[in-house]
């Protein structure tokens, strides 16, 4: 298995009441449970579960992710900028590991 | 002459006949389990209220190449204040071996209700939105993908 990597795009600056766009990528698998592998043995399910972003420890956006969801989980979600402050980003999968990002912006 | 009329006429049976069908698969659609999983979800996601039609804008391609990657966007219009906001938004598909696909849940702080993912589609299937807003109130708006190549694993 690939090791699970997030990554996340967000404006590094904004102006005051900008609804700005972030973007989210996470690498992991997404095995929805109903794959075979070579030997034709079912790959249990294991997904990305939830994904979670708090914004200056306040949340702001939360996402239920279920086995439909596609390899590689990729989310975009508009927020609109009032301050200068750090995004934070959570993922956690079937097995109970959590994978995190952080994002700083500076808001003028 | 009498050839050409019986010509005619064949001919009008079979376009009554190319409706009949296309009217009879259509119908036998709505019978889909999948379908009747759906509107269970949206009963349950209501609480038995129900969701009302609406134009909500939801883009997803008409015709998927490859199952495994489905882009949808969806962006619902709404003031996006503490007192009037789309508090959670839940999409579901009837042809994927469950219906639950996303729920994402918004807060007023985002300024405008969108997002974006990519999802699997396993077979041709309708892709249902519903909405809510923070006076439980619920919206719909669905729309049909046609996927040339499967992307559950089935």
């Amino acid at each position: 298995m690939s090791k699970v990597k997030p990554r996340g795009k967000v404006p590094k600056k904004a102006t005051i009441d900008e609804v700005i766009e972030i973007k989210t990528l996470i690498r992991h698998p997404m095995h929805s449970g109903r794959m075979k592998d070579k030997d034709g043995k079912n790959i249990p399910r294991q997904i990305i579960n939830s994904f979670k972003v708090d914004f200056e420890g306040k949340e702001i956006f939360k996402m239920k992710l279920e086995p439909s969801i596609s390899t590689n989980p990729y989310i975009a979600f508009p927020y609109k900028a009032k301050k200068t402050g750090t995004f934070n980003f959570e993922w956690k999968d079937d097995s109970g590991n959590t994978y995190t990002m952080k994002r700083k912006m500076t808001v003028s | 002459m009498k050839t050409i009329k019986m010509i005619n006429i064949s001919r009008r049976n079979a376009i009554a006949l190319m409706l009949g069908t296309a009217g009879y698969i259509m119908s036998s659609g709505i019978a889909f389990a999948g379908k009747e999983q759906v509107l269970k979800r949206i009963d349950e996601i209501t609480k038995g209220k129900g969701a009302k039609e609406l134009d909500i804008f939801l883009d997803l391609p008409e015709i998927a190449e490859n199952g495994n990657q489905v882009k949808v966007n969806f962006e619902i219009e709404s003031e996006m204040t503490k007192e009037n906001y789309i508090k959670n938004v839940y999409i579901l598909a009837d042809g994927n071996p469950a219906p639950d696909v996303a729920k994402f849940s918004f807060t007023p702080d985002m300024g405008m209700c969108s997002a974006t993912t990519r999802i699997r589609l396993s077979k041709t299937q309708n892709v249902v939105l519903v909405a809510e807003n923070n006076k439980n109130e619920y919206f719909m708006t669905k729309s049909k993908v046609k996927v040339t190549i499967g992307g559950c694993g089935g």
